[in-house]
């Protein structure tokens, strides 16, 4: 699903060059939960960035859903993130204007989808994160952690290969939180590959994997994979595979 | 998407009254202010017959000398009784027509319509041919009628309304002054604004109610309703003799010439008549000659005052500063919404994208901008009537091109003005927007 082969993200100024990525490789097969943790200023933020195609490496190869996404174009590279991934940030990111259908919509829009196509996708989404009773809702009339679960109902609606979640629960609080977490298990029991940015140990530790992430480089690939549900099997399969 | 583009824009409008009731009338103030100038200006300086306007010349002969010189030497506008006959009789271009301004008092055959004096106009046949004049009824006299000195009139549509109700008049009388002219055409509707043939008397006057021979109207003694310089001849000859005999200068006096070898020969042939007059002893001055054509007359005769014209670039200096605010305004409003383009453009959005929603946004504030600019603008003409003269404001009016001009001018400038604050909105750092927010 996503691989990444030496990969490095350095910023440049006049006087000096910071590494934010070095050497960076790492395997992210379909259907895996995979938590990213590591220190502030690690790089854990700008890893994510990489992969969802926000910014382009420096150096290095990285295959999504077996295509080299490295060095590609805004437009290509706009074009894979709206059909092939799914973004859940930790501030939500709704834009406060819209209703929830409307923030639903987004991404459905840029891929110039039919309108009925469109209003069944959402309709779905929404009904899956169980906020299909607040479509006409705007993001300022709901709790934090319905928020999020807008989010990640805009995430969803577009069917992505891949979601990326940076510190979904960081905001929350315990309880919220739970639920959001307890959200992301149960799409990820339905097939979906989740890669999932924490600084929380309790939440990484609900994730299939971890990998830790110091100083921009992946350190720490010991951990076994734990399995989620009814993919669990298939699961097990591919890691020892 | 474009509709999705005009109803996100709608949306952001409404999100930000007070920014954008600020953009809308910087715009708005901008183009009121430049189309109500505009509008005026080109009122003032339409060309009414830009068919024929580079073929008819006004011919100007110094009968006034140098002690008397004009206009920085220039020649008198007018032409004297003299010069204006030797040039008829000389018949040296295709068409040529002597004029001047006159008046009646009219005497209507329906009993119930009471004696009112109407403006008229003293010519040759040819002036109908050469200003392209149109006909409701009937037609102009001919040349025999300017021969013959016959009492026939051209009337124009409104007098015909008024005396005959609008029906075909063509043969019937009419009573001027105790006598009986006979109405040989009739005119249709025809307002050329500047009064092209007499911006000498009055720039933006409306066209006489009746036209007679030139020749018919001298016999007659008609009395001369416009301007007479006789500022060099301090002492004509008294009575209606006197008055033709003098160098005063009171007749009007147009040629159309073709082509430029007619003007070319109608110059050597002015030259040649002024250095005979010299020569003969009328004046001991050679006198300088002139040909100008009718925009050249126009401009000559400043029937566009050049406070007009500083006015307009004024204004459209105006609408450039209100352009530079609304650049302000854009960009500020454009990046205080960073967070929501980087969204975008996580979810999907490729710069274009991005830019196309920008740009439809500003289109939209352009259009407002300009409907609120519309309006001002029509105040704005409104208010004109309270400075300008009433023939100039009766000219000045909205049309709908004026109104397409306005709006589209709006929606440019719009665009114009957006343009670098959409740009800077496709550069928005969409990771860097995602963690600030």
């Amino acid at each position: 699903m996503l691989k990444m082969s030496h990969l490095a993200k350095v910023y440049r100024t006049e006087v000096v060059e910071t590494y934010a990525l070095r050497d960076l490789s790492l395997n992210v097969r379909e259907g895996e939960f995979v938590a990213v943790t590591g220190p502030s200023g690690s790089g854990k933020t700008t890893f994510l960035n990489v992969t969802g195609l926000l910014e382009t490496p420096s150096s290095g190869q990285y295959l999504l859903d077996g295509e080299d996404v490295s060095q590609l174009g805004d437009d290509a590279r706009s074009r894979i993130r709206n059909e092939k991934i799914g973004f859940i940030f930790q501030a939500f990111n709704l834009i406060p204007d819209l209703n929830v259908f409307d923030n639903v919509d987004v991404p459905l829009r840029y891929r110039r989808m039919a309108g009925a196509e469109r209003k069944k996708r959402i309709g779905e989404a929404l009904e899956r994160v169980g906020l299909s009773a607040r479509m006409r809702h705007y993001p300022a009339e709901l709790s934090g952690g319905q928020q999020q679960r807008v989010a990640i109902a805009r995430a969803l609606a577009g069917s992505p290969r891949l979601l990326l979640a940076d510190e979904p629960t960081g905001n929350l609080d315990t309880q919220m939180a739970r639920g959001v977490m307890e959200l992301l298990e149960s799409i990820h029991r339905d097939g979906a590959t989740i890669v999932m940015v924490t600084h929380d140990p309790e939440l990484a530790v609900r994730a299939q994997r971890n990998v830790h992430i110091i100083d921009g480089q992946v350190v720490d690939l010991t951990e076994e994979p734990r399995f989620h549900g009814v993919n669990a099997a298939a699961a097990r399969t591919q890691a020892t595979g | 998407m474009f509709r999705y583009y005009v109803w996100l824009a709608l949306r952001s409008l409404r999100r930000n009254p007070v920014l954008t009731a600020l953009m809308i009338l910087a715009i708005g103030l901008g183009i009121g202010a430049s189309m109500t100038m505009l509008t005026i200006f080109r009122a003032m300086s339409g060309d009414p017959i830009p068919q024929k306007s580079a073929q008819l010349f006004v011919p100007q002969i110094d009968n006034a000398g140098p002690d008397h010189a004009q206009k920085n030497g220039e020649p008198p506008d007018m032409l004297s009784y003299t010069d204006a006959q030797a040039l008829m009789q000389a018949h040296a271009a295709p068409r040529q027509a002597a004029m001047y301004p006159t008046g009646f008092v009219l005497m209507p055959a329906d009993p119930r319509l009471r004696p009112f004096k109407v403006e008229g106009r003293a010519t040759y046949a040819d002036f109908f041919a050469m200003f392209d004049v149109p006909f409701k009824y009937g037609g102009p006299w001919g040349a025999d009628e300017d021969q013959s000195r016959s009492d026939v009139i051209v009337i124009d549509s409104k007098l015909d309304d008024k005396l005959f109700g609008g029906a075909n008049s063509i043969g019937k009388t009419v009573n001027l002054d105790h006598h009986d002219y006979r109405i040989v055409g009739v005119l249709d509707r025809w307002t050329p604004q500047p009064r092209v043939y007499d911006v000498v008397n009055d720039k933006f006057g409306e066209v006489e109610g009746v036209f007679l021979p030139f020749t018919r109207a001298i016999d007659q003694q008609q009395p001369l309703w416009g301007n007479n310089e006789c500022s060099f001849d301090k002492d004509p000859d008294p009575g209606w003799e006197g008055h033709l005999r003098s160098e005063c200068t009171w007749t009007q006096f147009w040629v159309e010439l073709p082509d430029a070898g007619a003007v070319e020969r109608y110059k050597t042939f002015l030259g040649n008549y002024a250095a005979e007059q010299h020569r003969s002893g009328r004046f001991h001055w050679m006198p300088a000659t002139r040909l100008r054509n009718a925009r050249q007359w126009l401009e000559y005769q400043h029937v566009v005052a050049d406070e007009s014209r500083i006015l307009v670039v004024v204004s459209f200096s105006f609408l450039f500063v209100c352009l530079v605010n609304a650049v302000g305004l854009m960009l500020a409003k454009f990046m205080s919404r960073a967070a929501e383009t980087g969204v975008r453009r996580a979810l999907g959005a490729n710069r274009r994208a991005v830019f196309a929603q920008c740009l439809v946004e500003t289109g939209v504030i352009g259009f407002a901008g300009g409907l609120l600019g519309l309006a001002l603008t029509a105040a704005g003409l409104a208010g004109t009537r309270a400075v300008l003269s009433e023939t100039v404001t009766r000219l000045t009016h909205l049309d709908p091109a004026d109104m397409i001009i306005a709006v589209a001018l709006a929606v440019a400038a719009a665009l114009l003005a957006g343009l670098y604050p959409t740009w800077r909105a496709t550069q928005v750092q969409p990771a860097w927007q995602l963690k600030a927010n």
